[in-house]
C-alpha cells in the first residue's frame, strides 16, 4: 500500500507539471502576442518591444517557462493585464465562493441521490420507481444554466424567496446572507448532478440486489435489512466512490456555469471574463488552479477506491487495468 | 415426522410459465435426498423456493412444509418475513454453486464465518474469533487464522467452498441444501470436497438436500433420488434402483450416459 | 454422460422490440429534420428584425421575437444547425482521432501503450468543457473553435475505450490463429478488431454527441460560442434571460429543444446498446 502511494503521488506530481507544461505551451504558442492585450490599436513598434519586454514574451520560450514555474512556485501568479491587480489573491477571493458552491452542491446531490437511486433499484418493478430511473435519465439531459435561469425566474422573479443573484461584498462576514445568496444556486447544480449520480447509484445497488452474496447472507439466517446494511452498502460504494471524483469536477464545471447565471464572483466568471478581454494571466491563473484541482481529486477518488476496495490492492489484478 | 414436505410445488415465471410443476417430495432428519436434472429442469428454483428466496417476480404455490425441532412447523410458501428469516439458518441453509460470487468479495473470510456463528451462538470478540478458525479448521482448511484473515478472491475456488460450507454448518440447520456445490470446482478438488461435506453432514446427523445434474455424483453422497425433467418429476427412487432398474425412459438415458462415460474412463485405465 | 453445464437461473431473454430505439430516432429525427429544413427554408431571414420587439407568439411569428425583433422560429432553427453541426463535427473529429489513438496503444509496445494510457486518463481526468474553454481562450471564439476543442476532449474518451476494446480482441485466441495462418496486421484490423469493436463504439459515440451539444451549449451560454449570426441555443437562452419574465418562451424553448435532442441522442445510445446485446441487464 506504501509504495502504490508513493507511486500514485508521484504520478500526480509528473501530471501536475504536464499539466503546467501543456497550459503554458496553448496560451503562449496562440497566434497574436500577448503584449498586444497591454496595448491599444496603432502601437509603435518601441512600445510593442517595451510591452513584450515587461511581459517577457520577448525571451527564448523555456527562459520565459522556468520563470513562470518559479513564479507559480511562489504563488505569484501575475498580475492582472486589465486590473494590474495581483492574480494570485483575487483567484484566492474567487475560491472563497466557487468552493462552497460546488461542495455543498456536491454534498446535496449525494444527499438526493442516494436514496432515490436506491428507491429506484429497489422498488424498479413498480411505477414510482420506473418513475424516479426514468427521470434520471430525463436529467443528465437538461442544461444546468437552463435550470438556473428558470429556478430564478420561478423563485426569485415570481415568487420572491430569493435572491436572484449577487453576492455580499464582504464574503462570509455574515454567513447567512452569503449562504442566502449561494442557495438557489446550490440547488441548480445539486438537481442537475444529482440526476447523474442517481444513475450510478441505481445500478451499484441493482447489483447488490441482484448478487449472489447477498443471497448467501438471507439464507443464512440474516433478516434483508441486515444483509443490505452488512454486505451491500460497501460493495454499492465501490462503483460509485470509482466516479465520485469525476462527478466532483463536474460539478465544478457546473459552478463555473452557475456563477454566470446567479452573477456570483466567483472562480467560473473570473475566467469567462478573462477569456473575453484575453487577460492571459487571469486566464492562465485560474486554468492552473482548477486543473490542479481536478488532478487533486482525481487522485483522492483514487486512494479512497484503494482503501475500500481491496481486490485492487491484489497485485495481479492491477495489471489488468 | 418429516422435516421437510414438499406437495404440489409450482414455481411461475413474471410472464406465467411454469418453470416447477407439480413437484411433491419429503426429507426426513437425517434423510439424503437427491435432486437430479439438466440445466432449466428447475432443481435450483426448487431450493430457492424452499428457503423462500425465490428472484423477485417468480411466483409459488403449493405447500412447502418446513418442521425443524425446536421451531414452529411453518409454511414457507407466503409466510411473513420475519418468520422466513427465523427458519432461515435454523432449520435450513443453502451451500451455493459459485463460491466467488457466493461471498462477499469486500469482507474477510473469518468475518463472514463469524455472522452465522454470532447469530447463533451469541458468541462475541476473541470467543467469536476463536469459534470462526475453529469452523474453518472444521472443513479441513490448513492454516485455518492465515485464511480467516484473507479476502475471498485470495484464496482458491476449492478453499472458498469450504468456507461457504462452514458458513452453512455454523447456523447448525437440521436440513443442509447443496446445490451444485461441486459443479464450479476443478476436478481434482470436487472428490475431496463432496467427501467433507459427506462425513460433515454424517457427522451432525443432519438431513441433506443435494442439487446436482451429476448422475454419478449424486449416487454418491444420497440415498434417494428425484428426477426432474422440465420442472416436473419424472421419477423417484432409491438410488440403486434408479440405477440399476430405471423405469423412465429419462432417466434411462441419464443412467446410460453415466455409464458410457464410466466405461470410457475405465478403458482408458492402463 | 448428459453434457450439461448448470447455467445461472436468469429469466429467460425475450428480443425486446426496440422501442427504446425508436423513441430515441424520434426525438433526435425532429431536431434533425429542423436542421435540413433550416438550409433551405426559414420563416424569417436570420437577421431580420421587423417584428417588434419581444412579441408574443401569434400571426407571423408563431412563436414570437426576441428581443431584436427577429423570429424566434427562426432562430431555434438555426440553432438547430448549429447543435447538430457541433455536435456531429467534434464527434467526427474526437472518433477519428480516438479510434486511431487507440489503435496505436492497443498495438503499441508496452512501454509506449502505459505511456499512452497514462497520458489519456490525464486528458479525461479534464472535463470536456474545461478544455474547451482552454481551446477558445487560445483561439477565440467561433464554431470551429467549439468543434475543435470538444472534439479533442471527447477524442480522449473514446481513445481509451477503443485501446481497451483492442486489447482485449488482441488477446483472443482467433487473432492469433489469424497470425499463426499467416494473415497481415493490417487485414486483421480490418477483418477482426474493427467489426468487433464498432457496435460499442458507436454507442459511445451517441452518448459523446449529446455531452457535446450540451457543451457547446454551455460555451455560448458563456459567451464563448459561436458568434452572431451562427446564433447557438445556449447564446439565445443567454440574451434571453434579461427578459425571462415578459417573454418567457425565449428563454424556455432553446433549454427543452436541447433537452429533446439529448435525450433522444441519449435513447439511441440505450437502443442500440440493446440492439447490440441484448442479454445485458437492463440498467436503465
Amino acid at each position: 500500500m506504501l509504495t502504490y502511494l508513493l507511486r500514485r503521488v508521484a504520478f500526480l506530481v509528473v501530471t501536475l507539471f504536464l499539466a503546467s507544461v501543456a497550459l503554458f505551451l496553448l496560451l503562449r504558442l496562440l497566434p497574436g502576442d500577448p503584449a498586444n492585450a497591454l496595448l491599444s490599436v496603432g502601437a509603435t513598434p518601441q512600445q510593442i518591444a517595451a510591452a513584450r519586454h515587461e511581459i517577457g514574451s520577448d525571451r527564448p520560450l523555456p527562459q520565459q517557462f522556468v520563470t513562470w514555474l518559479g513564479q507559480v512556485a511562489t504563488l505569484n501568479l501575475g498580475h492582472s493585464f486589465v486590473s494590474t491587480l495581483p492574480v494570485g489573491p483575487q483567484i484566492a477571493s474567487r475560491l472563497a465562493v466557487t468552493v462552497p458552491l460546488t461542495l455543498l452542491a456536491f454534498a446535496l446531490a449525494v444527499v438526493i441521490a442516494v436514496p432515490v437511486g436506491f428507491v429506484a433499484a429497489y422498488r424498479s418493478r413498480r411505477w414510482y420507481g420506473a418513475l424516479l430511473g426514468g427521470l434520471s435519465q430525463l436529467g443528465i439531459a437538461v442544461p444546468v444554466f437552463w435550470v438556473g435561469v428558470l429556478l430564478v425566474t420561478v423563485f426569485a422573479l415570481k415568487l420572491r424567496v430569493s435572491p436572484s443573484g449577487g453576492f455580499p461584498q464582504d464574503d462570509w462576514a455574515d454567513p447567512g446572507a452569503a449562504l442566502n445568496d449561494l442557495a438557489l444556486p446550490v440547488v441548480t447544480i445539486a438537481l442537475v448532478m444529482s440526476a447523474s449520480l442517481i444513475r450510478y447509484v441505481r445500478s451499484a445497488t441493482l447489483d447488490v440486489l441482484d448478487s449472489d452474496y447477498l443471497r448467501t447472507s438471507r439464507a443464512l439466517g440474516s433478516s434483508f435489512v441486515s444483509a443490505v446494511w452488512r454486505h451491500g452498502v460497501r460493495n454499492a460504494a465501490v462503483p460509485v466512490i470509482s466516479i465520485l471524483g469525476i462527478e466532483l469536477a463536474t460539478t465544478f464545471l457546473g459552478a463555473v456555469v452557475v456563477e454566470s447565471v446567479f452573477a456570483l464572483p466567483g472562480l467560473g466568471s473570473m475566467l469567462v471574463q478573462g477569456i473575453a478581454e484575453h487577460d492571459y494571466p487571469v486566464i492562465q491563473g485560474v486554468l492552473l488552479v482548477s486543473t490542479f484541482a481536478v488532478l487533486v481529486i482525481g487522485f483522492l477518488a483514487d486512494l479512497a477506491q484503494r482503501i475500500i476496495d481491496p481486490r485492487l490492492r491484489a497485485p495481479h489484478l492491477a495489471a489488468a487495468r | 415426522m418429516s422435516l421437510l414436505d414438499v406437495t404440489g410445488l409450482s414455481v411461475h415465471a413474471p410472464d406465467g410459465r411454469a418453470l416447477v410443476r407439480d413437484l411433491s417430495f419429503s426429507i426426513g432428519p437425517g434423510d439424503r435426498l437427491g435432486l437430479i436434472g439438466e440445466s432449466g429442469s428447475g432443481k435450483s428454483l426448487t431450493a430457492l423456493a424452499v428457503m423462500g428466496l425465490l428472484p423477485p417476480g417468480m411466483t409459488a404455490s403449493g405447500s412447502v412444509l418446513l418442521d425443524a425441532p425446536g421451531l414452529p412447523a411453518t409454511e414457507v410458501i407466503g409466510a411473513p418475513a420475519r418468520r422466513l428469516n427465523q427458519l432461515r439458518g435454523r432449520a435450513a441453509t443453502v451451500v451455493f454453486q459459485e463460491p466467488l460470487t457466493a461471498l462477499d468479495p469486500l469482507m474477510r473470510v473469518g468475518r463472514q464465518v463469524a455472522e452465522p456463528l454470532r447469530r447463533r451462538r451469541g458468541l462475541r470478540g476473541a470467543a467469536l474469533r476463536e469459534a470462526a478458525v475453529a469452523a474453518l479448521a472444521e472443513v479441513r482448511l490448513g492454516e485455518p487464522e492465515r485464511i480467516a484473515r484473507a479476502y475471498p478472491h485470495e484464496i482458491s475456488g476449492g478453499q472458498r467452498q469450504r468456507v461457504a460450507i462452514a458458513m452453512a454448518l455454523a447456523c447448525e440447520p437440521a436440513l443442509l441444501i447443496a446445490d451444485e456445490p461441486t459443479t464450479a470446482l476443478d476436478v481434482s478438488v470436487q472428490a475431496d470436497v463432496l467427501s467433507l461435506l459427506a462425513s460433515l453432514i454424517s457427522a451432525r446427523g443432519m438431513a441433506l438436500l443435494f442439487i446436482t445434474h451429476d448422475l454419478a455424483v449424486v449416487a454418491g453422497v444420497t440415498d434417494r433420488v428425484v428426477v426432474l425433467r422440465d420442472g416436473a418429476a419424472v421419477e423417484s427412487g432409491t438410488v440403486r434402483d434408479i440405477v440399476t432398474a430405471p423405469r423412465e425412459p429419462y432417466t434411462r438415458d441419464l443412467v446410460a450416459s453415466a455409464r458410457v462415460f464410466d466405461e470410457a474412463l475405465s478403458r482408458r485405465k492402463p | 454422460m448428459s453434457a450439461v453445464i448448470q447455467a445461472p437461473i436468469r429469466p429467460a431473454v425475450r428480443r425486446r422490440r426496440p422501442v427504446t430505439l425508436a423513441v430515441g430516432c424520434v426525438l433526435a429525427g425532429v431536431i434533425v429534420a429542423v436542421a435540413v429544413v433550416s438550409l433551405f427554408w426559414l420563416p424569417y431571414p436570420p437577421s431580420d428584425v421587423s417584428g417588434g420587439r419581444l412579441a408574443g407568439p401569434g400571426a407571423g411569428h408563431l412563436l414570437g421575437t426576441d428581443k431584436l425583433g427577429r423570429d424566434l422560429l427562426t432562430q431555434l432553427m438555426i440553432g438547430a444547425r448549429i447543435a447538430l453541426a457541433v455536435g456531429c463535427g467534434s464527434i467526427a473529429l474526437g472518433g477519428i482521432l480516438g479510434v486511431a489513438a487507440g489503435l496505436a496503444a492497443g498495438f503499441a509496445t508496452r512501454w509506449l501503450d502505459d505511456t499512452i494510457a497514462a497520458a489519456l486518463d490525464i486528458l479525461i481526468a479534464f472535463p470536456v468543457l474545461l478544455v474547451a474553454m482552454l481551446l477558445v481562450a487560445a483561439r477565440g471564439a467561433s464554431l470551429s473553435s467549439a468543434i475543435v476543442a470538444i472534439g479533442l476532449g471527447s477524442s480522449a474518451i473514446v481513445a481509451r475505450l477503443t485501446r481497451v476494446l483492442v486489447k482485449r480482441i488482441l488477446a483472443q485466441d482467433f487473432v492469433t490463429a489469424a497470425r499463426t495462418s499467416g494473415t497481415s496486421w493490417p487485414r486483421i484490423v480490418l477483418e477482426h478488431v474493427l467489426p468487433n469493436i464498432w457496435p460499442t463504439l458507436v454507442v459511445n459515440l451517441a452518448l459523446q454527441l449529446g455531452v457535446a451539444v450540451l457543451a457547446e451549449a454551455s460555451l455560448s451560454y458563456l459567451g464563448l460560442g459561436a458568434p452572431p449570426p451562427n446564433e447557438s441555443w445556449g447564446r439565445m437562452l443567454q440574451e434571453a434571460q434579461a427578459t425571462v419574465l415578459t417573454a418567457p418562451l425565449g428563454a424556455i424553448a432553446p433549454g427543452v429543444l436541447l433537452i429533446l435532442l439529448v435525450i433522444g441522442v441519449n435513447l439511441i445510445a440505450d437502443g442500440l446498446r440493446d440492439v447490440a446485446d441484448p442479454t445485458r441487464r437492463r440498467s436503465r
